[in-house]
């Protein structure tokens, strides 16, 4: 009797570990699909378009660095913020080359534009780069941590605390400067804030810019762990997709929140059903939240976004 | 009426050419293999190595005094167009013999072509439908996966594992390996305690190997190509398992022990094709000097390193050479040629053809290697 019930005891303390391990790894995951999710959602406010380049940036972070270190043998502390303003670049480009010169941009429009832009943008990548998958090496040292049973690696923190210093950084942006203040108010009403004197077009290259740079950071930070190729950025990018929707397009907390459900169920689903109905159950959500709550999980029918 | 001249112009060059061709005892073989697309990392070595093999073949007189000649095209990956090709092949360019395609779907779409021409084709693709059932014209170089999962499981039995979890990718290749590990092992007396599958792009196989974790199978099997693999050993290394972890043959290139890190992939066994070891066989091992001149004559020519798929068109290069100088150089001849092929010493392997087997390869086309320090190292 006292062994059975010994047993009992550790396998529930093992299914305790499983759990708190698909939680750690779906949290890590979730944090990327997040800070993708806030690129996409920045533009959205900024524009009214979902861009769906914005998975190529993601790829563009975790090519350039690679690129960056390798070929120009740069260490890696000077090889994230180049990669990081060459993707700012690319995104300005978009914008510039892509976006701005249509004379009756509407939505479809412009859509069609971003999906052009992210199969151009992937095509370019395979022709420089090649087809193969590349490691990157992680910032710091790969030995696993454990806490109570789970174990993590050192990258996952740096993962975490990147996403939280950005969203620290990109809250502060938007509700205390000038420049944030600015683009609320584009969001809230276009032409109002053109009234005001606010340029409406410098505000939609600014949402560009600063999506960019949020992608491409998701994706050096990401790399280490998953490795990096020309196609990385498809899934990563509908991944961020269904935390944006989740999170009702706001690009604050509800995005983040979003993007943490979506990497936790996921991993959870995985673990506990299937692993078989992994991305699955990513799409499934999206399409309840289409569906059932089409203003997010978080939002009032007419939510504050930015 | 400019186009009719120029067609017409065209196809008599054509005529000409084969009639030129048959009268100095020319024979021609059509190469299909996927250059460009996805599958270009198999279709880029298998043409070089068939053009260098052509070359050498003819600098030195040919076979019998028969020169060679290779018409070779790039079907991209696509079933579609090397159907279209592998008529154009036959029709037009009349060749005796087929090498390729490189990848299994579009082995699958031209057999029907070639069997209806009664051409010969040998296949450079692995999947296990091109060659069972054995169909008459039709032939392939690569060994089956479940070889590899054969190897696998032997070397489990002997060191008195007796439970395992699979972890298979969930594509062509993931499946049918798959299939071919549950058969293998429930006839070998082994139990499969966890089957678990993870999609070709994931990024993160904790949750799966956690649940493994949880069961402490003996072994944990992965049947995939990069980069899953390498995520997985990865993972492994993250979840502090200690448990052995096997790896198809379809990993066993640097390229895995790159992107794994060889950290994480210390320890990590599976079956490679010989090509990727030869330089640790014992030197009374028939294939290593064949081996040996492939990886320095293809060094020397193209200035990378050769590679299992290029040894694939190497092997269907002999088989072809092999039957012209036994059988003689018409379709049907070569056909029977190459079916009699016997311990024929190749590039992945020692080939014995038969009406029933047109594979002609078993266990010793693989050795099972062990990652130690970031290079192959042979299991005793």
């Amino acid at each position: 009797m006292k062994v059975r019930e010994f047993l009992c005891k550790k396998r529930k303390i093992m299914q305790l570990e499983q759990i708190l391990q698909y939680t750690f790894s779906g949290l890590s995951t979730g944090a990327i699909y997040a800070l993708i999710g806030i690129g996409f959602s920045i533009i959205f406010n900024a524009t009214g378009i979902i861009n769906f380049a914005q998975g190529e940036f993601v790829m563009l972070g975790g090519m350039l660095t690679l690129f960056f270190l390798e070929v120009l043998k740069l260490p890696l502390w000077a090889a994230i913020p180049c990669a990081v303003a060459v993707s700012a670049l690319a995104g300005l480009l978009f914008e510039r080359l892509a976006i701005r010169p249509l004379r009756q941009p509407t939505p479809i429009n412009l859509v069609i534009i971003t999906i052009a832009g992210s199969i151009l943008i992937r095509g370019l990548a395979m022709l420089l780069w090649g087809k193969d998958t590349h490691a990157i090496p992680p910032f710091t040292g790969d030995e696993p941590i454990s806490i109570a049973g789970a174990t993590i690696l050192p990258q996952h923190i740096w993962i975490l605390a990147i996403t939280l210093l950005i969203i620290a950084v990109n809250k502060f942006f938007f509700f205390h400067t000038i420049s944030g203040k600015a683009m609320r108010a584009c969001s809230y009403n276009r032409r109002a804030a053109g009234l005001v004197g606010i340029d409406v077009r410098r505000m939609v290259l600014f949402s560009f810019v600063i999506s960019s740079v949020l992608g491409s950071l998701a994706g050096i930070i990401v790399a280490p762990l998953t490795m990096t190729a020309y196609d990385v950025g498809i899934m990563l990018g509908l991944k961020g997709f269904c935390a944006a929707i989740i999170g009702g397009m706001s690009s604050g907390m509800a995005t983040v929140v979003g993007g943490l459900i979506l990497g936790v169920l996921e991993s959870l689903g995985a673990g506990l059903i299937s692993s078989g109905y992994k991305d699955a159950i990513a799409f499934i959500i999206l399409l309840l939240i289409l569906f059932i709550r089409p203003q997010g999980l978080f939002g009032k029918a007419e939510s504050e976004r930015v | 009426m400019k186009k009719l001249i120029a067609m017409c112009s065209v196809v008599c060059f054509g005529l000409l050419c084969a009639q030129a061709a048959k009268a100095s005892g020319t024979v021609k073989i059509g190469g299909l293999f996927a250059v460009t697309g996805p599958a270009a990392f198999l279709g880029e070595p298998e043409k070089k190595t068939l053009e260098m093999l052509v070359n050498e073949t003819n600098a030195k007189g040919g076979v019998n005094g028969i020169k060679l000649e290779a018409v070779i095209y790039d079907t991209g990956g696509d079933a579609t167009k090397a159907v279209q090709l592998a008529t154009k092949l036959i029709r037009d360019d009349k060749v005796a013999v087929i090498i390729g395609p490189s990848t299994t779907g579009e082995s699958m779409a031209v057999i029907p072509v070639a069997e209806k021409e009664k051409i010969p084709l040998i296949s450079c693709a692995a999947g296990i439908k091109i060659t069972d059932p054995v169909k008459k014209w039709v032939f392939k170089t690569p060994a089956n996966d479940h070889v590899a999962a054969e190897k696998i499981l032997n070397h489990m039995a002997k060191q008195k594992q007796k439970t395992f979890a699979l972890l298979t990718v969930t594509d062509g290749f993931g499946s049918s390996g798959r299939e071919q590990i549950k058969t293998l092992a429930a006839q070998k007396g082994f139990k499969i305690v966890a089957d678990e599958v993870y999609g070709p792009k994931d990024t993160d196989m904790t949750a799966q190997l956690t649940k493994i974790r949880g069961i402490k199978p003996d072994a944990i099997i992965c049947w995939g190509t990069n980069p899953g693999p390498a995520v997985i050993t990865k993972n492994v290394k993250q979840l502090g398992i200690k448990t052995p972890l096997y790896m198809s043959h379809g990993v066993a290139s640097k390229k895995y022990i790159e992107l794994a890190g060889a950290d994480a992939a210390e320890g990590v066994m599976l079956p490679a094709g010989k090509l990727a070891v030869y330089t640790m066989l014992p030197q009374n091992d028939p294939q290593v000097k064949l081996l040996r001149e492939y990886e320095q004559a293809y060094k020397k020519n193209f200035g990378v390193e050769a590679s299992t798929f290029g040894g694939y068109a190497y092997d269907a290069f002999l088989l072809v050479a092999g039957a012209l100088k036994k059988a003689g150089p018409n379709a049907e001849q070569i056909r029977n040629g190459i079916e009699q092929a016997n311990k024929m010493v190749s590039i992945s392997g020692v080939f014995t053809m038969s009406p029933k087997d047109h594979n002609g390869l078993n266990l010793s086309a693989f050795e099972m290697v062990r990652i130690v320090k970031g290079d192959w190292s042979l299991v005793k």
